[in-house]
């Protein structure tokens, strides 16, 4: 089979994208839209004394402005929900302040939005956005990743969202009690900025005359933000058709319904205009969701020979100034679906606390909560292994859960189905040729630079809605439309979902086309996160592929006079059990149509997934220190990974390397800070440090496929596997090459001055010691 | 961006006219200066673009001399000076990306004067002639501080006259995000003397570091770098990057690896 599974198909979407026929959703606005342009909060807290919109409605080209009163007279409801909230370990509800679209008297992060202006021109929305006087009356921020400070929100008197535990901690502490050894370290994962390469946008236009309205906009799916939008307008859903064209990166963040979309949204419709929005780089750092933001302890208690028998993190975590969508679970539910990692412990216990502070939210971003949960764990066996005198390899060796062991229940209440982490690990360790580390440390240091090298193991969940849908339409000039509840923000869906249809109806895949992003023609769908796409999307394509053949059996049976038991689908079409007649698949479809039997060739389908599956891997990373600059540079990587089944290794390498890109962007130059006033000092990309090309390292991918057993293909996602592994790897490598030093277990991000900071740190100490 | 009027005059005396009526600025490559309009952080009324300025541009060299023409962009320097004088050629094949390169020029960048760019260590470094449309005003006097020149109001550079060196070296610490200088060090043995330029470091913008051009000139070795005190850190710019302790030890690290780099 020419283009079947595990073929590396070239991305079909790549030429459009390469040759700038992508149509991203600035790309797709009507020429007569109007702009918006939005006024955001200059300080990080305070109350609003003033609000004057005189001038800026004065001026020539503005059509409209908008503020959180104008917004309540119309009628809207100027709320955003927070999906996802948890609940406190006493059982309490946690704090679930109300967080506008618009503010309403109070300010709580720079950028928040005081006041929208609608305007002919961008300039003219730009000018108008200037003149619109507001007077501050400013509150100490609260910036700390801690309890305590002004309260932002009267439902959280400390700022503590909420204080969230699972696990058993009268076990877990009985076994530290009596444990051989107890190890204990803290692990910092700073927060980050997703900045995806297309910024957010927003266009939206009434459609038949008001009665409906639609948004084109960059998402991870469609369905969600429908939902939300109608409920601000307190409308069904069906008035509102939400479209997402091509997107150019999301890595969670797109997920989210933010502020703009429904001030956009409100604009169009109260205009009875088309109204555009493109974020500048600059308003993006000021109003995407970060990502990660957490301090943790973390501890682990040790047997004689190295063995963790107990488990325990206690962190903060930083929500930002109001509950995103999903901000409450990330470092708390979705966190613990893997929180102790590839490892046999048996008693574990989290805690979080989630800690409102003066900047914007933070939500889900590539991984959301499962690259965190591994750094805790694999910083604490590196920990172990330093400590203890045991190779980190052989650490690892002596802790993973054993094959036979599966399905393995988690102290978080998972079951990993199953998993071979011993084979990868070994995998992992051969591919990167350990054994010849001792002589590239040599001759590194040969040159004045310190080598060091890391290891950690991953573990994912595969996580979002576990059921989905796809719709298979034989359409009448011969081409295939497969309608899909997932969205593509540049994975390659176009092609990796096309080849597994293209195998299962043999069917020539440029005849296939993936519709997807429209609500107005997939009524229902999971969207794409927490590596769904091609578990849950996957299962529905072959269902509804099984379904279609199911249906048009007897038809094939009757065309080639048998009874359906006689007739194989194979390769493309029906054959005879005995005997060579075969019928193609698209003559049957042929057939059907002639007959007027359209709901044979148009046939859609759920399939819900028995339960997660758990991609997992080990990752090898060799960094070299530069001592006299403190500048890193990652000279080795090396990445065995189980993704189950593989559909095209091409894609799964691309997002290895994607992801693993990711994971080192943080760990050695990506930041965002804010200063004590809640200012952002990484408002651009001249001080937010994103990798570049020429940053990263080749990164050798091997694969070691264990097919998981809760999906029809065996496939276990791997979206968010890469940074999941190199967020700790990474870091094991640098706190390897600072071991050095005497420099104890050093926190991200590793950025040049930061080393320097902490060899001269240890250096001192050391020569204080005497 | 704020709307302002566009002129591209042909001459550099109508550039200077140009400049002389109401508050206008020279677009010279624009690649500091249109982000910062973009960003409505400045609002000129008028821009003199200099692009359809004749003679501008190019480079010449001979009697011991380079003359790089203001209008001349990074990328052409990086190309053409590679075996002439190689370490400008780096330098300026160094600076910021492919786009910025084909874009920005030597002149534009000095009349800038960004405290991180790169062109005013190799100016000061040379010990180079900056020429304008009135007269010629050696690297010494011409650089005055951040963003700050002995460039009058309508005045425009021309060309810069680099004296070619017996060796030379650049070597730079990229500023992680913006991969400006964090601090760069422009090293240059000249007929009797040392010269190292100091770029990315200082709050008072491109330095020279005399205590090591003294050093350098009795010993033109790495070693006669170590011996010495880091320029004083409380001179040195402080922010995210790196504080001004940092940026001082690195003025030295950066120092020893021109030297180093100059064989």
């Amino acid at each position: 089979m020419k283009f079947g599974t595990s073929q590396p198909v070239r991305r079909r979407e790549d030429s459009r994208f390469l040759t700038g026929r992508g149509r991203y959703t600035d790309d797709l606005a009507p020429r007569e839209a109007l702009h918006i342009a939005f006024v955001r909060s200059p300080v990080a807290h305070g109350r609003i004394a003033a609000l004057d919109v005189g001038a800026a409605r004065a001026l020539p080209g503005v059509r409209g402005v908008f503020t959180a009163a104008d917004l309540a007279a119309d009628g809207m409801n100027n709320a955003i929900p927070a999906i996802f909230t948890v609940n406190n370990r006493d059982g309490s509800p946690s704090a679930r302040p109300r967080r506008p679209v618009m503010a309403e008297g109070r300010v709580r992060h720079v950028g928040e939005i005081v006041a929208a202006v609608v305007a002919e021109t961008a300039e003219a929305a730009a000018d108008g956005a200037e003149a619109v006087l507001i007077e501050i009356d400013e509150i100490t921020p609260h910036t700390a990743l801690a309890p305590g400070g002004t309260p932002l929100h009267e439902e959280a008197p400390d700022n503590v969202a909420f204080d969230w535990a699972l696990g058993d901690e009268e076990a877990v502490e009985a076994t530290f009690a009596e444990a051989a050894h107890r190890i204990r370290l803290e692990v910092t994962d700073h927060r980050v900025s997703p900045a995806p390469l297309e910024t957010r946008t927003a266009w939206a236009r009434p459609l038949e005359g008001g009665e409906r309205l639609e948004i084109t906009l960059g998402s991870q799916g469609v369905w969600r933000i429908r939902e939300d939008i109608a409920d601000f307008f307190g409308w069904q859903a069906d008035r509102i058709r939400v479209v997402t064209p091509d997107v150019g990166g999301g890595f969670g963040m797109k997920i989210f319904t933010f502020p703009e979309y429904y001030a956009v949204a409100h604009a169009a419709w109260k205009l009875g205009a088309p109204v555009r929005w493109q974020a500048s780089r600059s308003e993006a750092f000021l109003s995407d969701t970060g990502g990660r933001g957490i301090v943790a302890t973390v501890e682990g208690a040790f047997d004689a020979q190295g063995r963790l028998l107990a488990y325990r993190v206690d962190g903060t975590c930083d929500l930002g100034a109001y509950n995103s969508h999903f901000g409450q679970n990330i470092q708390t539910f979705l966190a613990t679906r893997v929180m102790t990692g590839v490892y046999r412990v048996e008693k574990a216990f989290w805690r979080m606390r989630g800690i409102f502070t003066n900047t914007p939210p933070v939500d889900a971003y590539r991984g959301a909560g499962r690259p965190e949960a591994n750094l805790d764990i694999e910083r604490l066996m590196d920990e172990a292994a330093r400590r203890l005198g045991i190779d980190p390899f052989e650490i690892r060796r002596r802790n993973v859960i054993p094959r036979e062991a599966f399905p393995w229940r988690t102290p978080g209440g998972e079951i990993y189905d199953v998993g071979d982490f011993a084979r990868v690990l070994e995998t992992a360790a051969a591919e990167a040729f350990v054994e010849g580390y001792p002589a590239r440390k040599a001759a590194s240091a040969a040159r004045g630079r310190v080598r060091g090298l890391g290891v950690a193991a991953y573990v994912e969940a595969v996580l979002g809605d576990p059921s989905e849908g796809a719709r298979i339409r034989f359409c009448a000039d011969g081409t295939v439309e497969l309608h899909v509840g997932t969205q593509s923000t540049g994975q390659g869906h176009e092609t990796a979902f096309a080849q597994l249809l293209s195998e299962r109806l043999g069917l020539d895949i440029d005849r296939i086309r993936v519709v997807m992003g429209d609500s107005d023609l997939i009524p229902r769908g999971g969207g794409t996160g927490g590596s769904r796409s091609l578990t849950a999307e996957g299962a529905a394509i072959v269902t509804a592929a099984d379904r279609l053949v199911t249906g048009l059996r007897p038809l094939a049976a009757e065309m080639l006079e048998t009874t359906e038991e006689a007739l194989r689908f194979e390769e493309g079409g029906f054959r005879l059990a005995e005997g060579n007649r075969f019928l193609p698949l698209v003559a049957a479809v042929e057939e059907a149509r002639r007959r007027g039997q359209g709901d044979l060739v148009d046939v859609a389908a759920r399939h819900k997934l028995a339960g997660r599956s758990f991609p997992n891997g080990v990752h090898v990373v060799e960094v070299e220190l530069d001592p006299e600059t403190g500048k890193i540079e990652i000279v080795r990587y090396a990445a065995a990974d189980d993704f189950g089944t593989i559909v095209n290794p091409l894609l799964v390498e691309g997002q290895v390397h994607g992801g693993v890109a990711q994971g080192i962007g943080q760990v050695l130059m990506e930041r965002m800070v804010f200063d004590d006033d809640g200012q952002p000092l990484t408002g651009s990309f001249m001080d937010y440090a994103l990798p570049r090309a020429d940053d990263l390292p080749f990164i050798d991918t091997f694969f070691v496929p264990v097919p998981s057993a809760n999906n029809p293909l065996g496939t276990k996602g791997c979206g968010e596997a890469g940074v999941a592994g190199s967020l700790a790897a990474v870091t094991n490598a640098v706190a390897d090459a600072l071991a050095a030093f005497g420099v104890e277990n050093p926190q991200m991000p590793f950025t040049p001055e930061r080393v320097w900071r902490m060899i001269r740190k240890a250096e001192e100490r050391r020569a204080a010691e005497g | 961006m704020y709307a302002f009027e566009f002129v591209k005059p042909k001459t550099v005396e109508e550039a200077v006219a140009a400049l002389r009526e109401g508050e206008a600025k020279v677009l010279a490559g624009g690649q500091t200066l249109i982000p910062t309009l973009k960003q409505r952080l400045a609002a000129p009324e008028k821009l003199v673009s200099l692009a359809g300025v004749e003679g501008l541009r190019g480079i010449r060299t001979g009697d011991g001399v380079v003359e790089i023409g203001a209008g001349t962009t990074h990328a052409v320097i990086a190309r053409e000076l590679a075996g002439a004088v190689p370490a400008l050629a780096a330098l300026a094949g160094d600076i910021g990306d492919p786009a910025v390169r084909n874009r920005g020029t030597i002149g534009g960048s000095l009349a800038n004067n960004d405290p991180s760019a790169d062109w005013p260590a190799a100016v000061l470094g040379l010990g180079a002639t900056v020429v304008t449309d009135r007269r010629e005003i050696a690297a010494d006097d011409f650089f005055q501080g951040l963003f700050t020149t002995a460039l009058e109001e309508d005045e425009i550079i021309t060309a810069v006259r680099f004296p070619m060196p017996k060796t030379a070296a650049y070597a730079k610490f990229d500023q992680p995000a913006s991969r400006f200088a964090l601090v760069g060090v422009f090293v240059a043995r000249l007929d009797g003397n040392v010269r190292v330029a100091v770029t990315g470091a200082s709050e008072n913008g491109v330095f020279r570091w005399q205590a090591a051009e003294a050093a350098l000139g009795a010993d033109f070795a790495p070693a006669a770098v170590e011996a010495l005190a880091p320029p004083p850190a409380e001179e040195m710019i402080s922010d995210l990057h790196g504080a001004g302790d940092y940026r001082a030890h690195l003025v030295k690290v950066m120092t020893k690896r021109a030297v180093a780099a100059c064989g």
